[in-house]
């Protein structure tokens, strides 16, 4: 789960390797924490958090298989 | 795929002069040192100089079959690309089995993907390409199932007099539906409704503009 963030996330930022994505997770729900460097916020939110939506339907598509919800959040 | 070789005395200056060269930046190229800086060999024969071999991939296709490959076996799909250019677009054909999780529900995640490799092959480029990615042949199915729908509707249309509301799709798969229906005489189509909701409308022509 947290490699899917981490690939896209790279992809998209001028600094790759300031990329983090932590993941803590419950029986029922993964928590996801994806930090990037302050001047890449837009380029992984995008318009109307378009781009964050994005991830998030990817994400919840890989999720599928263990049946457990995904929460993505975005930090700087 | 372009390549170039430079040498110079540190290795810093030899791949800023292949990245003016290619004229590219250095989040853009694959960077590899050929020879490192030398000390004097016996102080005769002068620094060994730095040699670097830089790359920087300018093929669409590749590129997003590599940000494709990347994410599909993080996510523990097994998938095979294949690379189709056309005027303008590039396609992307993912096959595999069970490849039902790319799609999603009406498209949801193929869409997600198309729109998050379109920006990681921009990112990588200059130029902007266009990719569209199909799994499996989803666009050309549901391609062909939005012309029976809309043609079944514009008849029952035609017979009632009513209009009838379909229910939210994306902007292409509406484009789909007013193509359709654009050449039948006594029926017109709209949209109404703000994204992600807009709807296609189908309703009978206004009687003035009938013959």
């Amino acid at each position: 789960m947290k490699e899917v963030i981490k690939v896209i996330a790279k992809a998209l930022v001028d600094q790759p390797d300031e990329v983090l994505v932590a993941q803590s997770s419950t029986e029922r729900t993964v928590h996801l924490q994806l930090t990037v460097a302050p001047g890449d916020m837009g380029k992984v939110i995008g318009k109307h958090g378009k781009i964050a939506n994005a991830m998030r339907t990817i994400v919840k598509a890989a999720a599928v298989k263990d049946g457990r919800r995904v929460i993505v959040d975005i930090d700087q | 795929m372009k390549v170039v070789e430079k040498s110079a005395r540190t290795i810093e200056e030899a791949i800023e002069a292949c990245l003016v060269e290619l004229g590219i930046k250095k989040d853009q190229a694959i960077i590899e040192i050929v020879e490192e800086p030398g000390k004097k060999v016996l102080g005769l024969f002068g620094n060994r100089l730095a040699k670097v071999r830089v790359s920087y991939e300018d093929d669409p296709g590749i590129i997003a079959c590599k940000f494709l490959e990347n994410l599909t076996s993080a996510m523990s799909v097994k998938a095979d690309f294949d690379i189709e250019k056309n005027e303008g677009h590039v396609v992307v054909n993912i096959t595999g089995t069970d490849l039902g999780i790319l799609i999603g529900r009406r498209g949801d995640t193929l869409e997600a993907l198309q729109f998050l490799t379109n920006l990681a092959v921009a990112k990588k480029l200059a130029d902007r390409s266009r990719i569209v990615i199909d799994v499996e042949g989803y666009r050309k199915r549901r391609e062909e199932t939005l012309i029976s729908l809309a043609k079944r509707l514009a008849d029952r249309v035609k017979k009632s007099g009513n209009r009838v509301v379909l229910e939210p799709m994306s902007p292409q798969e509406r484009r789909i539906i007013h193509t359709a229906l654009q050449n039948e005489w006594n029926v017109s189509t709209f949209s109404e409704g703000e994204e992600p909701n807009r709807r296609v409308v189908i309703s009978l022509k206004r009687s003035n503009n009938v013959s």
